[in-house]
């Protein structure tokens, strides 16, 4: 596939701290955060103007579904655009709370594990062919997603326990998977889930449900991951042969790379022999050169991303990570928290380095710290701050997502009720017209543009709101009204609920 | 964890060789404005962080998601 649709779902962690008094209960923060929402949308699960799914997950997670993207730093700027919805819906929650006298500060925190271990997810899709041979996808990917942390792994402080000293491992995610093909996600959670929902046409098309990845900050780790992935998904795809890394107890080895910052922790192959983390994605890595040398790049990044995952698996065979300690999550806090301790004489254990490894999650643009280390230009980017801020309120242009975009802020904008999903679009008055839109790649449907003209020609009576209209509505800006309806139209004026 | 030397010595040039005070008082004046650079953000991040990391840490309890 030259062109693949990928979509990251974020799970958010949400604390409340009170000053003096006991923070809120999450469910409750919970409430408070999504009351915009309800209010918009009279759900707390919704596609919003941006084609995107913002939703409230089991256990009060405010959780982020990116749209269709076949492009990485689409998909990186969607991802980002979420973090940026979440602060500004936080923000939201914390002067209603006030209102109601509770006051204090609302955290959300895009990692991966709270205080007592709880885990919850980012969630990563990518369509692929039906064709795909599954058992040829799990010999490779399941060694290339174990081995893959100490490329994109967030790193996390982790707490002393009975057999272990507080230490620093590559991954937030690592030691909560238990599995590594199922098709549960909250009983047991597998590596790769195998809820094959494609949202497309299932004659067509899987879809690949990857829920081993960490929450990335860095733009640049998260060109490194999905960019990576999508590479060696292309050779499962073609059929050229990757080598055999198949591991002989995945879970084990998940583990085991996890918590050996020096990358020299070997896994069983169960075909015999053992290898390094480093040794396994060096051979992988190889091999899309390869690929790449004989078919030729897909997309303009495919260098970089190459340069990226050869430059991250030399700093960690030499234990030198100073190269890439502006690029890398796991590498980048690592620093962080070497300095901190450093300068307070901490030890590993110390709260305050715990507490930094939640806040280096933080979304908040001006307390989180990841995003403090970028304002002090300390890591790299890839996108500038209008690209987010776009995606915040537009949908991927390229993709499906546009179509469902366009349905709902039309019918929004016309007072037409509608209902919309991945496939469906649905206007409530006319349930025999709905719509199934089985191609995620395509942003173009003439039978989209059918069922809105049931709605009366509203041609030159819509007008697209700039980006400085859309701030100024009352609306946290992704609820933002896209359209203003300019004349007389047949339907009354969207009810404000 | 491995910690990674940052701070640098303070001090010119004491070995006595002719050579011209600018490059070494200039990559010194350098190193010094990196430490310098390092403290004002560890300063701020200070500033940002909850000032009880213990209880901040323990009060961020979830149920479970997925």
């Amino acid at each position: 596939m030259d062109r693949r649709v990928i979509g990251v779902e974020t799970e958010f962690g949400i604390t409340h701290h009170g000053g003096e008094h006991r923070g809120l209960p999450p469910d409750e923060v919970a409430r408070y955060l999504f009351r915009p929402v309800l209010k918009w949308g009279r759900s707390s699960n919704v596609f919003i103007p941006n084609a995107s799914r913002l939703y409230l997950d089991v256990g009060s997670h405010p959780e982020y579904a990116t749209a269709e993207c076949d492009d990485l730093l689409d998909l990186i700027a969607s991802d980002r655009a979420g973090e940026l919805i979440m602060h500004d819906l936080a923000e939201r929650a914390e002067a209603a709370m006030a209102q109601d006298g509770f006051d204090g500060s609302v955290y959300l925190l895009k990692n991966n594990v709270d205080s007592q271990g709880n885990s919850y997810g980012s969630h990563e899709n990518y369509l692929i062919p039906r064709t795909t041979h599954f058992r040829r996808l799990s010999t490779i990917l399941l060694p290339f997603l174990v081995t893959r942390q100490i490329l994109v792994g967030a790193g996390r402080m982790v707490p002393a326990t009975d057999e272990a000293a507080a230490h620093y491992a590559f991954s937030q995610r690592a030691d909560h998977m238990w599995e590594g093909i199922s098709s549960a996600t909250t009983r047991s959670r597998p590596i790769i889930n195998t809820r094959d929902e494609p949202h497309s046409d299932a004659a067509v098309h899987r879809r690949l449900h990857v829920i081993v990845g960490d929450s990335n900050m860095s733009e640049t780790t998260s060109l490194l991951r999905y960019g990576a992935t999508d590479l060696v998904l292309r050779m499962v795809e073609s059929g050229v042969p990757v080598g055999d890394f198949e591991l002989e107890n995945p879970i084990g080895a998940i583990r085991h790379i996890s918590h050996d910052m020096t990358g020299t922790a070997t896994v069983k192959i169960r075909h015999g022999g053992e290898q390094t983390a480093v040794d396994i994605q060096a051979r992988l890595l190889d091999r899309a050169r390869r690929f790449v040398r004989e078919n030729g790049a897909h997309h303009g990044r495919v260098e970089q991303i190459f340069e990226l995952w050869e430059r991250t698996l030399q700093a960690v065979s030499s234990g030198d990570h100073e190269p890439i300690e502006r690029d890398i999550d796991w590498a980048i806090k690592k620093r962080l928290l070497a300095d901190v301790a450093d300068r307070g004489g901490l030890e590993q254990g110390h709260p305050k380095l715990a507490q930094l490894d939640m806040a280096y999650h933080d979304v908040h643009p001006r307390r989180g710290v990841f995003n403090l280390l970028a304002s002090h230009g300390r890591v790299t980017t890839q996108l500038d701050a209008d690209r987010i801020q776009q995606a915040i309120v537009e949908p991927p242009k390229t993709t499906r997502a546009a179509l469902r975009g366009r349905f709902l802020s039309t019918a929004r904008a016309l007072g037409a009720e509608h209902t919309v999903d991945w496939v469906h679009h649905k206007l409530v008055d006319r349930p025999l017209d709905a719509l199934m839109l089985k191609d995620p790649l395509s942003a173009e449907d003439p039978r989209v543009d059918g069922l809105l003209g049931k709605l009366g020609d509203h041609a030159d009576r819509l007008r697209e709101q700039t980006l400085e209209e859309r701030k100024r509505q009352q609306l946290p800006l992704a609820l933002s009204e896209r359209y203003k309806l300019t004349g007389p139209h047949e339907f009354a004026e969207p009810p404000l609920i | 964890m491995s910690t990674q030397p940052q701070k640098r010595p303070q001090g010119g040039n004491d070995d006595g060789a002719a050579s011209p005070d600018e490059t070494p008082v200039g990559a010194n004046a350098q190193a010094q404005k990196r430490v310098g650079e390092l403290d004002s953000l560890l300063d701020e991040i200070d500033s940002v962080l909850e000032s009880n990391a213990e209880e901040f840490v323990k009060g961020f309890v979830q149920k479970g998601g997925e």
